[in-house]
């Protein structure tokens, strides 16, 4: 459990997907405006994070690479992601209506997210460079990622609900001081630099 | 697009007017990650360009083939087919770049500005132009990162193109690998570099600096800022049914 414990607090605090790796910026800027889209926007993504690993590591791992198809990895991947979106959007039409009339509209928008695409193809590269990086470790990963972009999302939209109320320099108004509080958030996720690997005993 | 363009002018507007990165706000992603090195935001500019040209023409010409209906899939998979293509070459022929930029160039295929200039032109025009404006569009890309790019590392790392004979080794040059800026000043004059500007951190304030200039200049010539949202310009908001709650938003922000 101990290993899996380190992955997921390295996910969410020290490689933080938005604050550190740069993947999903598009959500995390576009999406944090009001604390519940931004909550509803991260579970969509943590979901579909966790349904994607599932999916595809088991097809990398018994269909693409033993019959020497790596190559294929993006394109297969990328489908299959859009397929799964495709799916859950059905789902959650027609099971949960008052889910997806919150959740429904980012759906699509996931299919291109580089979140998800990013943790697929980095849990790929983690199995193939460690053998002991297996389809629970994958799993653990993918969601402390879902986590950490949940954390960054609902932080954020605290943030910004305070800049509402400032007196921005006009043209810093918008994007540029959006990303200026970013940075700021980010900086913050700095000071977590090793914190997983001084509990866990690496 | 109602009114015809030349040839120029299409590849023109991707360079400023219509810049992927701080006019439609496009490709953040890899603009923030890719933007530490100057070697590397050229790297990356040119894998995405090619990428972009590439994949402007294939759905330029297959765009009376493809159904509205399956048109994004569609073009996913072509835009997945030459980002495998370009990702292949590079790991072959300039590993080093293949590491420094890491999953971010196979994360191409995701990037909003090849999927969005599928969607929002060569979907709809001809070959040439769509060439050239996947040409214009990839060359902003590259100018974007690169201005970001110059000043981090030079205010981060105290070099310029640092690492450059990994790039340059694909012509020949490698005897050039960069130019040490900080170390070479004299004594009295020794500055450490701002090492926070390469990191994580760095990269958003940058960014946020650039798009106000891009901002200011842009009010200068009576245009509208950049995007509020930076999913504003997602080419997935145009299927989607977020286009609706983004007019909200926009009435929202000018009311």
């Amino acid at each position: 459990m101990k290993p899996y414990l380190a992955i997921i607090m390295t996910a969410i605090l020290t490689e933080n997907f938005v604050l550190s790796k740069f993947l999903g910026i598009c959500p995390f800027l576009g999406v944090s405006k009001k604390l519940n889209t931004a909550l509803g926007m991260s579970v969509a993504v943590t979901f579909v994070m966790a349904m994607a690993t599932a999916v595809t590591y088991p097809i990398n791992a018994r269909l693409l690479e033993p019959n020497g198809l790596g190559y294929l990895q993006m394109i297969v991947f990328i489908l299959v992601i859009a397929a799964l979106v495709q799916l859950v959007e059905t789902v959650l039409k027609k099971y949960v209506p008052s889910l997806y009339s919150a959740l429904g509209i980012y759906l699509p928008l996931i299919t291109t997210n580089c979140a998800v695409l990013g943790v697929v193809l980095l849990n790929v590269e983690k199995a193939a460079a460690d053998t002991a990086f297996g389809f629970g470790a994958s799993m653990f990963n993918s969601v402390g990622a879902g986590l950490g972009f949940m954390l960054a999302m609902v932080m954020f939209s605290g943030v910004r609900g305070k800049m509402e109320s400032s007196d921005i320099p006009k043209f810093m108004r918008g994007l540029p001081i959006t990303l200026v509080a970013a940075a700021l958030v980010s900086l913050s996720f700095l000071g977590f630099g090793g914190i997983a690997e001084n509990i866990f005993g690496n | 697009m109602a009114e015809k363009k030349t040839l120029r002018q299409e590849f023109a507007k991707g360079l400023i007017v219509e810049n992927p990165v701080l006019r439609l706000v496009l490709g953040t992603c890899p603009t923030l990650a890719t933007s530490t090195s100057m070697v590397n935001a050229i790297g990356m500019g040119i894998s995405a360009s090619i990428v972009l040209v590439c994949s402007n023409i294939m759905i330029s010409l297959l765009r009376k083939v493809i159904p509205p209906k399956v048109r994004i899939p569609a073009y996913i998979v072509v835009i997945a087919s030459f980002t495998t293509i370009v990702q292949l070459l590079v790991k072959a022929f300039v590993p080093v770049l293949d590491k420094a930029l890491g999953v971010f160039l196979p994360l191409i295929v995701v990037n909003c500005i090849l999927l969005g200039r599928a969607e929002a032109f060569a979907g709809k025009n001809p070959v040439l132009a769509s060439a050239a404006d996947g040409l214009g569009m990839g060359a902003g890309f590259t100018a974007a990162l690169l201005c970001m790019a110059t000043v981090r590392e030079f205010f981060g790392g105290g070099t310029l193109f640092s690492g450059a004979d990994s790039l340059f080794a694909l012509f020949g040059v490698t005897s050039f690998t960069g130019i040490e800026v900080f170390s070479r000043l004299p004594p009295w004059l020794k500055i450490e570099p701002i090492l926070i500007l390469i990191m994580a951190p760095g990269g958003f304030f940058m960014f946020g600096l650039l798009m106000a200039c891009a901002n200011r200049i842009a009010a200068g010539r009576g245009k509208p800022a950049a995007g509020l949202n930076g999913c504003e310009a997602c080419p997935m908001a145009a299927t989607c049914s977020l286009i609706a709650s983004k007019e909200k938003t926009n009435e929202e922000v000018t009311a």
